[in-house]
């Protein structure tokens, strides 16, 4: 307990002041840690102020001066001890170019049971569809792949674009841009949803992932067995070849946050698992979304048009170097010269 | 289920241990719905302001309005998060901030993964699991934060009591009797000291007839431990009576 409080608080004074405008530069970025000098001086000033809440703990009959103190210190903590957090600025191009590939790569286990599953339900909705089960609405989110036959579609599609094509107008004229937006708004929601139910332990991750297996084999079998795997190529391909694998990054982040949560293999905490993963699976989300808008743009531009107005080769052409390009940034992009991925900060 | 503390403590590597109050939910739910209510606000202004352009920009105008929904709704939290340390204007109405658990920095990806998870924190409606589970947190932390590692606590304007103005510059009659003083410092308690002079400090948060009441107690308590002559302490009031106790007794121990 201190005797004379009056003392105290008048000799302490000009200190717990000084420290508090001294924190308040700092976050008004006024001045920098990073001088030694002054970071000292302020460290100083943060461990006298430490020692005089110290010195009241324990007593209960200066609840004001300790509320003051200690949120004093709990600033000064947050500002001192977290100095190096904040010392790179945000750079977008670093972050997309080498961020985002190497914390792809640090959690590639993630990618691989995704991209597995999403394999094993493809299969089952190929012979699910193979074998005529019934119930296709249940399996094809869409009608109009429920009431037409791959043929009947692709024939469709070319007659109108074809007519288009000869009369010279664009029938997707005015709606491209509505479109592409929707499908980019409902492909990162569903992405986010795929990470935000990794904390089901994994559980609602993997029947996201599943189930878009099952849809994407059942209507791939579809087209396949009508003879129209040049169509399915051209018209999935372009989108397709970024969209899937944006969906995948976002199965890989919420089953690397499940992971988390259970906890295999590691004997760290709970708060510490999380605390490692969280700066990947929000850089992994990152990417996901950017390239989801990528995809949107060219769903909505580039997917819609068929023969006559594009050849299929084009499109299939496209969307295979886009393929080959995206996972040489996924696998590639950002490594060291010796070829190692930095460790995760 | 652990146990349920009100404050976050966080131990600090100079040894002092501090604590942070952790906010209810109650005000937690007022900041998301004040939130949510300037979302629609924002949103309402945006497209009047976008709606002279539609008829120019059409399809393009419309596919931006889509985009410009969904990013306001998704990302206007995460960006007042980002920018004013942990709070929105929601928050700040409500006197919140999200802070790490450790009471260190918020991080960017910890704010960008406790706004992702909302996508299941609001399952099945109403944020009813994320409700739940804070309800079970020892640290009243949904799904988000619990991923994120961050907790919202109420933020508290605190100031150093103003000891000096209390003590310094009056006159005290008791100095004309320091043998009585010596004495007075004899009996005094430091603890009866310090609620002398905590009464003298709170003096302004108190009501009038508390305040009486207060200070009559007290100075009858002090009267009783020494007497002073009757022409030093004539005409002084109850609260006169305890500054004279309070400064003899810290002057004494200087």
């Amino acid at each position: 307990m201190i005797a004379d409080l009056k003392t105290f608080i008048e000799r302490e004074r000009p200190h717990w002041k000084e420290l508090e405008r001294e924190l308040d530069r700092i976050r008004e970025r006024l001045a920098d840690l990073s001088d030694l000098k002054y970071a000292r001086h302020v460290l100083a000033l943060f461990q006298r102020t430490s020692s005089d809440l110290a010195r009241l703990q324990g007593s209960s009959a200066e609840p004001e001066l300790k509320a003051y103190l200690e949120n004093l210190v709990g600033s000064g903590y947050s500002e001192i001890h977290s100095a190096t957090r904040d010392r790179r600025n945000f750079r977008p191009w670093r972050w997309l170019v080498r961020t985002f590939p190497q914390a792809f790569r640090r959690q590639i286990w993630g990618f691989w049971i995704s991209l597995a599953l999403t394999i094993v339900g493809a299969l089952l909705g190929a012979i699910l569809i193979s074998k005529g089960v019934e119930g296709r609405e249940a399996i094809y989110p869409f009608p109009h792949l429920v009431n037409q036959t791959p043929s009947e579609r692709v024939a469709r599609e070319e007659r109108q674009q074809s007519r288009a094509h000869s009369e010279n107008r664009d029938d997707m004229e005015g709606s491209k841009t509505v479109f592409s937006a929707s499908l980019m708004r409902n492909n990162i929601s569903v992405t986010f949803r795929a990470m935000a139910l990794g904390m089901t332990w994994g559980i609602g991750t993997l029947i996201i992932l599943f189930y878009n297996g099952v849809i994407l084999g059942a209507v791939a079998f579809d087209y396949i067995a009508d003879g129209q795997t040049v169509f399915l190529l051209g018209w999935l391909l372009p989108h397709g070849s970024v969209e899937i694998p944006a969906i995948l990054l976002g199965g890989q982040a919420g089953l690397v946050l499940g992971r988390a949560l259970i906890g295999w293999g590691t004997p760290d905490s709970l708060r510490t698992r999380f605390r490692k993963v969280t700066p990947d699976l929000a850089t992994i989300a990152g990417g996901a979304a950017l390239i989801l808008v990528w995809a949107g743009i060219i769903e909505a531009f580039f997917s819609q048009y068929h023969e006559p107005i594009l050849p299929y080769w084009v499109k299939i052409l496209f969307g295979s170097a886009q393929l080959v390009a995206l996972a040489w940034f996924l696998f590639f992009s950002g490594k060291s010269k010796d070829g190692k991925d930095e460790s995760a900060s | 289920m652990s146990s349920r503390s009100a404050t976050l403590n966080i131990s600090t590597p100079e040894g002092v241990t501090f604590s942070l109050p952790l906010a209810g939910p109650v005000t937690r739910s007022l900041a998301y719905f004040i939130d949510l209510a300037l979302f629609f606000a924002l949103w309402n202004v945006t497209a009047l302001l976008l709606s002279p352009f539609m008829f120019f920009l059409q399809g393009l105008g419309a596919g931006m309005a889509i985009m410009l929904q969904f990013a306001y709704l998704e990302g206007m939290r995460m960006v007042m998060e980002l920018l004013w340390r942990g709070q929105t204007v929601g928050k700040k109405l409500m006197g919140l901030r999200v802070v790490d658990e450790q009471g260190l920095k918020l991080r960017p990806s910890q704010v960008v993964i406790r706004n992702l998870l909302r996508f299941v924190d609001v399952l099945p409606a109403f944020y009813a699991l994320g409700g739940m589970v804070s309800l079970f947190s020892a640290r009243a932390q949904r799904l988000g934060d619990l991923a994120a590692g961050t907790v919202v606590v109420r933020t508290v304007k605190t100031q150093p009591p103003d000891v000096a103005s209390v003590l310094a510059g009056k006159f005290n009659s008791f100095r004309e009797c320091p043998h009585i003083e010596a004495r007075l410092r004899q009996k005094v308690t430091p603890e009866e000291a310090q609620l002398a002079l905590h009464a003298l400090v709170r003096r302004d948060d108190l009501n009038e007839e508390s305040r009486h009441k207060l200070y009559e107690q007290l100075a009858a308590h002090f009267r009783e431990k020494v007497k002073f002559p009757e022409d030093v302490v004539f005409g002084l009031s109850d609260e006169q009576y305890i500054r004279n106790v309070v400064e003899t007794v810290f002057r004494g121990r200087k």
